[in-house]
């Protein structure tokens, strides 16, 4: 017989440790602080990836460009869930693993506490010169009398025969403890808003509104209990948008403000209000908060079909290519266009300059001499009758693309189009009018119930950590002897002995001074 | 004086408080050759604490002499430090506080120039950030004797300056909308501050490094550590404050606290990394080399956070243009 044999023998207790000790080994290994630091730790480690591999919910296109370029890669990115670390199984069992580490932890630190708190100071040891810091007065006070200036101090004071030992500093544990359960606050605060709260995306173009609804937005990320009812029914206009820029100088383009101008009904039957929304402050009803996040140019078209009908008539807003210059990529369909559909690509200069090339480009951002440059004009089936879903920024996909008939294109594009110029498409295919210029602005509607819980909890923490970083625990024993007091002190809190030597002779000139200097 | 002639202004204090930050250097790197040799831990304070308790004259007397553990280290054993060596200290304190005036003059003068906090792309930020590694190093001289440091802090805020006037250069000007708040006077304050006591810890640990424990005319590694950890306890906190005074900013500006933001995600990892070595010491008993390195793997999250973040990765932070 071996000896671990042997051993395993003599100790049945071990050896059937059973489901409920393995649980209670299990939540102390959970529990400790060891393990709560090695999750911490894991959580900053896996937040890594999330801040160098471009996520879904910030940069889809990256993601997109990522696919294309090495999709091997991507496809194990994609495995791993890196491309949506802070949603990704791993890191919510990362966060609930220290969730639940961090309560384990608090509550019996949070009865040792208590506990604490109602423990005396010790009894004064026997020879309080040998503390680290000492001192003997000759003809200093009484004992009454040293308690009592002590108390004065904020002490919290024992005193027996010939002895006083006095204690400050607890508030550096509540610190301590108050610094862990705001942590809690915090996770709680943040998993309550992901819940509870919504965000939306929508983009409004001067003159249109928007109604606070799930089917008006243009992208919807509820949280899982939120209820398409739930949502403030607040409606808004953009009655105009105005953006001012630098007009001079090295930094000349540079957008010095964004206000948009609204129209807003808090509730269906409340009377409309007026409201300069700018970027830094949103507008908050009920707490939901609207923020203007960005803007661009919607130039206003008329399209006339082969048929002299109207297609389409309208403002389109265009995603901008240049964000210096704010050239801008616009799509215009016209589906109702008869004998056949037509589709324009163009692209909008708010400042058109001519180039030596002949070519034009946009020397500035703000729309000074806004032009259109038609790229390419075709007619044919866009496809969007099919029932797929299009992107409004792209003519067709690539596929229905080719089966395009492209009537203007290359070479043969006219020069640009100033507001009221028109062009006429080959064939008495129709024609293409740039009436105007307006401008979108894309805003966040968001409603987070977690917002002010986590805000008091976070408030908490940095008092909490402040205290229990910078205060120290410290003890001064005293001594009577006849005439003689001797005064001893220490402060258990490491890399504060020289702090403490000042308070210690701040402490000690109080005992010695005569009754009548004292305060 | 137009805003022009303050840009000007701004720009040529810049300049001078290289300048005397160059001289200060070489007037402590002179304190540091010519001074004494000290062992690897001071003895005093190796062993238990020195007392001769003293005996404190009857009440009221002025001259109650209290001792203790000896707050200034103390090297016991070698010979008093040459005149010489003593001298170039104080001629480098004096050039050093000019230097720091320089940089105030400097940071001032520019935010008169754009009207709006100096603080608002990487050159002001870098520059501000100098600003607070030296105030940091000086105030604390005012209460301890931490002048061994005082070369080194120098070539920090000189290369940090340096860098910022060569590749991080940008002329006065308006700031995009989204950096037109009040918040940035108190996010990126606290930020600026915190990082400036990091940047004296770190300093701090790089030289505990490399002295070793033998004679060395560098500090001894126990006040380095000293240093270090009195200025993490003061930088944490603020640290603290600097990140969730960003997540209320976000949430004014951008439509939620928290996002995930590159910038965010570092400084939640510094947060960490500082969280874990205060823990190592606190609770592990890490001391020394250990947590020295902790500290400086903090620090580089820190540096990486503020330079690298801006440069290599982007995000919603990187309208302040470098
Ligand atoms: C199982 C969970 C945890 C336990 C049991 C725990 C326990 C402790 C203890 C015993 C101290 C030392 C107090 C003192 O003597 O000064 C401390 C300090 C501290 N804790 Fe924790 N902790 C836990 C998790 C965390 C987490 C998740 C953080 C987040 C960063 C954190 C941050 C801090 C900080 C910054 C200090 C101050 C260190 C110092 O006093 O120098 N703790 N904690």
């Amino acid at each position: 017989m071996s000896v671990r044999e042997l051993e395993r023998e003599q100790s049945p207790k071990q050896a059937g440790l059973g489901p409920v000790g393995w649980l209670r080994w299990a939540w102390r290994t959970l529990t400790s602080m060891k393990t709560a630091l090695i999750l911490l730790f894991l959580l900053a480690l896996g937040s890594v990836p999330g801040s160098l591999i471009p996520q879904r919910g910030v940069d889809p296109d990256k993601v997109a460009r990522l696919y294309d370029e090495s999709p091997a890669l991507a496809e194990w990115y994609d495995r791993l869930q890196l491309f949506e670390v802070f949603s990704s199984t791993w890191f919510a069992a990362v966060y609930l693993l220290l969730f639940t580490s961090l309560i384990g932890c608090i509550i019996p630190r949070t009865m040792t506490y208590l506990r604490e708190l109602r423990r005396r100071p010790p009894a004064a040891p026997k020879n309080v010169t040998k503390l680290p810091h000492a001192a003997v007065i000759e003809g200093g006070p009484s004992l009454e009398e040293a308690a009592k200036r002590l108390r004065g101090l904020r002490f919290r004071v024992v005193t027996g025969d010939g002895w006083i030992s006095a204690e400050k500093g607890y508030l550096r544990e509540t610190g301590n403890l108050f610094f862990h359960i705001a942590l809690i606050g915090i996770l709680f605060a943040i998993g309550a808003g992901s819940l509870y709260g919504y965000r939306g995306n929508v983009l409004v173009v001067e003159g249109d509104g928007f109604a606070n609804t799930v089917a008006a937005y243009d992208r919807f990320m509820p949280g899982s209990q939120v209820s398409a009812e739930s949502l403030e029914p607040f409606t808004l206009h953009l009655d105009d948008f105005t953006v001012s820029y630098q007009v001079a100088g090295e930094k000349r383009g540079q957008a010095l403000d964004y206000t948009a101008h609204l129209k807003v009904n808090d509730r269906p039957d409340a009377p409309a209000r007026d409201v300069e929304l700018k970027v830094n402050t949103p507008l908050e009803i009920d707490g939901t908060q609207t923020y203007l996040i960005g803007n661009g140019y919607a130039p206003v078209f008329r399209v006339t079909d082969g048929k002299g009908q109207v297609a389409f008539e309208g403002p389109v807003p265009c995603l901008i290519e240049d964000k210096a210059t704010m050239t801008s990529g616009c799509v215009v369909k016209a589906p109702d266009a008869q004998p056949s559909q037509l589709g324009f690509l163009l692209r909008f200069l708010p400042t058109s300059v001519p180039l030596t090339d002949g070519n034009h480009a946009s020397a500035f951002p703000g729309e000074l001499n806004p032009e259109v440059q038609l790229l390419g004009a075709f007619s044919g089936d866009l496809g969007l009758r099919n029932g797929q879903p299009q992107s409004v920024y792209e003519l067709a996909p690539p596929e229905t693309l080719k089966k395009l008939k492209p009537l203007l294109m290359g070479t043969a594009v006219p020069k640009p189009l100033a507001v009221g110029q028109s062009v006429e498409l080959p064939e008495g295919a129709g024609k293409l009018e740039f009436t105007g210029v307006k401008q979108w602005m894309t805003l966040q509607v968001a409603y987070d119930p977690g917002r002010l819980p986590a805000l008091l909890f976070a408030g908490l923490a940095v008092v909490s950590i402040a205290a229990s970083l910078l205060i120290r625990r410290r003890r001064v024993f005293v001594r009577v002897k006849g005439e003689t007091v001797e005064v001893g002190g220490l402060t258990r809190t490491e890399g504060s002995a020289a702090g403490f030597a000042e308070e210690f002779a701040d402490i000690v000139k109080v005992l010695s001074a005569g009754e009548n200097d004292v305060r | 004086m137009s805003a022009e002639q303050l840009a000007e202004l701004s720009d040529l204090t810049v300049l001078a408080a290289v300048l005397l930050y160059v001289l200060a250097m070489i007037a402590f790197a002179t304190e540091l050759a010519f001074g004494r040799f000290i062992a690897g831990k001071t003895a005093a304070r190796a062993a238990r604490p020195v007392r001769q308790p003293v005996t404190v004259g009857a009440a009221g007397d002025d001259a109650v002499k209290v001792d203790g553990a000896a707050p200034e280290p103390v090297a016991p054993e070698s010979a008093p430090p040459s005149r010489l060596a003593e001298r170039a200290g104080t001629v480098g304190l004096a050039l050093a506080w000019l230097g720091w005036a320089a940089n105030l003059a400097a940071i001032v003068t520019r935010g008169l120039a754009v009207g709006r906090w100096p603080w608002g792309n990487m050159y002001e930020f870098v520059v501000a950030l100098c600003f607070a590694a030296v105030t940091a190093f000086l105030l604390t001289q005012l209460r301890h004797n931490v002048r061994f440091l005082g070369a080194f802090v120098m070539v920090t805020a000189t290369l940090g300056l340096g860098a910022a006037v060569k590749i991080f250069y940008t002329a006065a000007g308006p700031v995009v909308p989204a950096l037109n708040s009040y918040w940035i006077a108190i996010h990126v304050t606290a930020a600026i501050i915190a990082s400036g006591l990091f940047a004296m810890a770190g300093v701090a640990g790089v030289l505990y490094l490399v002295r070793g424990d033998g004679m060395s005319r560098l500090p001894s590694r126990e006040d380095l550590e000293r240093v270090a950890h009195r200025a993490i306890v003061f930088a944490f906190p603020l640290w603290t404050f600097a990140v969730i005074a960003g997540a209320l900013w976000a949430d004014r500006a951008w439509g939620r606290y928290w996002g995930w933001d590159p910038k965010e995600v570092w400084s939640f990892i510094t947060w960490v990394a500082y969280a874990a070595y205060l823990h190592a010491r606190v609770t592990a008993g890490w001391r020394g080399k250990a947590a020295t390195v902790v500290q400086l793997v903090a620090f580089a999250c820190l540096l990486f956070n503020l330079i690298g973040v801006n440069i290599f990765v982007g995000g919603m932070h990187s309208y302040a243009d470098v």
